[in-house]
């Protein structure tokens, strides 16, 4: 492969989107969020519950490309345990990366494994795909019902 | 060479189509993307330009450029009748009675607008019913829904089997005395299902229903004749046959187009205006208010001399043979589907590939130098009849090859390598 798609497509990435985790549906969650890419006709279930602004548990459904699912399947396992507030600065960082803004070698220590999205900012239609769970992430973690579009 | 003077019809024989001589002429095809020759097969999206249309514009804007229909000085009226010559071109290509029925409009999309807005206005009541089908572009699903909500009407849709074809036996189902316009694609840009638009017009005509067309995808792949279809309206765009963006044409039969008021008011559109009354000019400048793409219009007589000098029966053996390559190619790769395997089909393979989603496809074969589409091709109700999100979509022209659909196929597999 190109080094280029190589960045995209790193292999943590193709793992989680061969067996990605937490894809499943949290029955009576106390937080839930749909999102939409009308784009590539992504769809995403973001379920969560929330016990003293502590993610106590969260998980997904819904299908989309391997970007979008890794995506999610990594949000899902960073986010278990974090705070309200934690989560919503990951949220931050990770659109600053994808999105080029923290440069080509960004400083990962907050970002953890996230920081495997990076490739993703030399493909601008795919910031979305990337993106997709997290919007609808915090949508459900503001208990927002409507369907979040990335369009 | 199409002759505006005599209008004589010239075909080419089939000895003179060689591929490697029209590649020549399409500049683009020399690109190399991530380092690999270009591979287009993102015909249905937009096709590229041949030289010959490019200096056409070219030529236009560096030797004529003026305001056309009402100056009187030389310019004004070299490129009067070079945009008029387009007209008589496009004329010629679809076979038109007249040339007052050809309406320069931007696009397919703007002609079924065109149509929606100043034919069902003016004819559509309430209770009315429009029918139109489960394998429409949105530009043809859209401007009626508007229509029908405006006039409080129905959309009625006739129902596709899971080949991708129309069944015919629920269009006549369909057909009651509520029915007032029947709007269907001719060539299905997702599924490639050519259409039996010729029996959908004879049925529709028993009952005196006007039907449209939208020949998008038609008018590159097919040789269509409105005479010889007897259909009511044509819509296509300048792009999808090698010519520029922007530009397209609407065909009328005579008395309907008379019968329709203006769709937008302006200048050209008038004969005579005063603040009490406007008398409207007669066809086909009625529906050209406002100046015109003058270099598009020029570019897509060009485009169509183009075409019509290769011989559209050329066009149509090559693409018929790619078409059956990939199809022989792709169905020996494990966990791919074809999406529309209609026994009627031109130019379009799509198909999905099990675990991988189209997307992802999409940009590994962008790496190889392929350009296809994925996505769900503006008909998003097809893709919910498939029950698919998307395809991948590979659409042949002219000048693609059988070497480059092998591209297309190495890609393929290397993509299912990297995924599966």
């Amino acid at each position: 492969m190109d080094s280029e798609l190589k960045e995209l497509y790193q292999q943590v990435i193709l793992d989680h989107n061969k067996s990605p985790k937490n894809f499943r549906v949290i029955e009576n969650a106390t937080r839930h969020a749909e999102g939409y890419n009308p784009l590539c006709g992504d769809r995403i279930d973001v379920y969560m519950n929330i016990t003293d602004g502590v993610v106590d548990d969260i998980s997904f459904k819904g299908e989309g490309c391997a970007i979008s699912k890794a995506s999610a399947s990594l949000m899902t396992s960073v986010l278990k345990g974090k705070r309200k507030e934690e989560a919503e600065k990951l949220f931050e960082k990770f659109h600053d990366l994808v999105t080029g803004k923290l440069g080509e070698k960004p400083d990962t220590d907050e970002l953890g494994k996230l920081a495997v999205f990076a490739g993703v900012q030399e493909f601008p239609v795919r910031v979305k795909c990337a993106s997709l769970a997290w919007h609808t992430m915090i949508n459900a973690l503001n208990n927002k019902t409507v369907k979040v579009t990335t369009e | 060479m199409i002759n505006t003077e005599t209008e004589t019809a010239v075909t080419v024989s089939k000895k003179y189509f060689d591929v490697n001589k029209i590649r020549e002429d399409f500049p683009i095809l020399r690109k190399k993307v991530h380092n690999k020759n270009l591979v287009y097969l993102d015909n249905a999206a937009t096709t590229q330009k041949p030289e010959f249309v490019i200096n056409k514009i070219n030529e236009y804007y560096t030797t004529m450029n003026s305001n056309i229909h009402r100056g009187v000085h030389a310019l004004s009226q070299t490129a009067t009748e070079a945009y008029e010559r387009a007209r008589i071109q496009i004329k010629q290509f679809i076979n038109a009675l007249g040339k007052n029925q050809i309406i320069f409009t931007r696009g397919t999309t703007e002609a079924i607008n065109l149509v929606a807005s100043s034919y069902g206005r003016a004819n559509i009541k309430e209770g009315d019913e429009i029918i139109i089908s489960h394998m429409e572009h949105h530009s043809n699903i859209v401007p009626w829904q508007l229509l029908c909500k405006e006039k409080n009407a129905k959309l009625r849709i006739i129902p596709i089997n899971d080949n991708g074809e129309l069944i015919f036996k629920e269009f006549e189902k369909l057909v009651n005395e509520k029915t007032k316009f029947i709007s269907v694609v001719y060539v299905s840009n997702s599924l490639g299902t050519i259409n039996p638009v010729k029996r959908i017009i004879n049925y529709a005509h028993q009952f005196n229903i006007p039907v449209l067309l939208d020949g998008a995808q038609a008018v590159n792949h097919l040789k269509v004749d409105v005479q010889d279809l007897d259909c009511d309206f044509l819509a296509f765009s300048g792009h999808k046959i090698y010519g520029p963006t922007g530009i397209g044409a609407l065909y009328g039969k005579v008395e309907l187009l008379d019968a329709m008021p203006p769709y937008m008011g302006g200048g050209d559109m008038i004969s005579k205006v005063t603040f009490e009354e406007t008398t409207y000019n007669e066809l086909p400048h009625k529906f050209e208010a406002g100046t015109p793409d003058i270099a598009g219009a020029i570019g897509l007589g060009a485009a169509i001399e183009y075409v019509s000098n290769i011989g559209i029966e050329n066009i149509i053996e090559h693409e018929t043979s790619l078409l059956e390559y990939s199809t022989k190619q792709v169905s020996e790769i494990p966990g791919l589907k074809i999406i529309g395997d209609a026994k009627e089909k031109a130019g379009v393979l799509s198909f999905v590939l099990e675990n991988i989603h189209p997307h992802d496809i999409g940009t590994l074969l962008d790496f190889e130098g392929v350009a296809i589409r994925t996505g769900h091709h503006c008909t998003q109700p097809l893709m919910q009849r498939f029950n698919i999100p998307a395809t991948s979509r590979a659409s042949f022209a002219m000048y693609n090859t059988k070497e480059e659909i092998d591209v297309l196929v190495n890609g393929l597999k290397k993509t299912i390598k990297v995924f599966g």
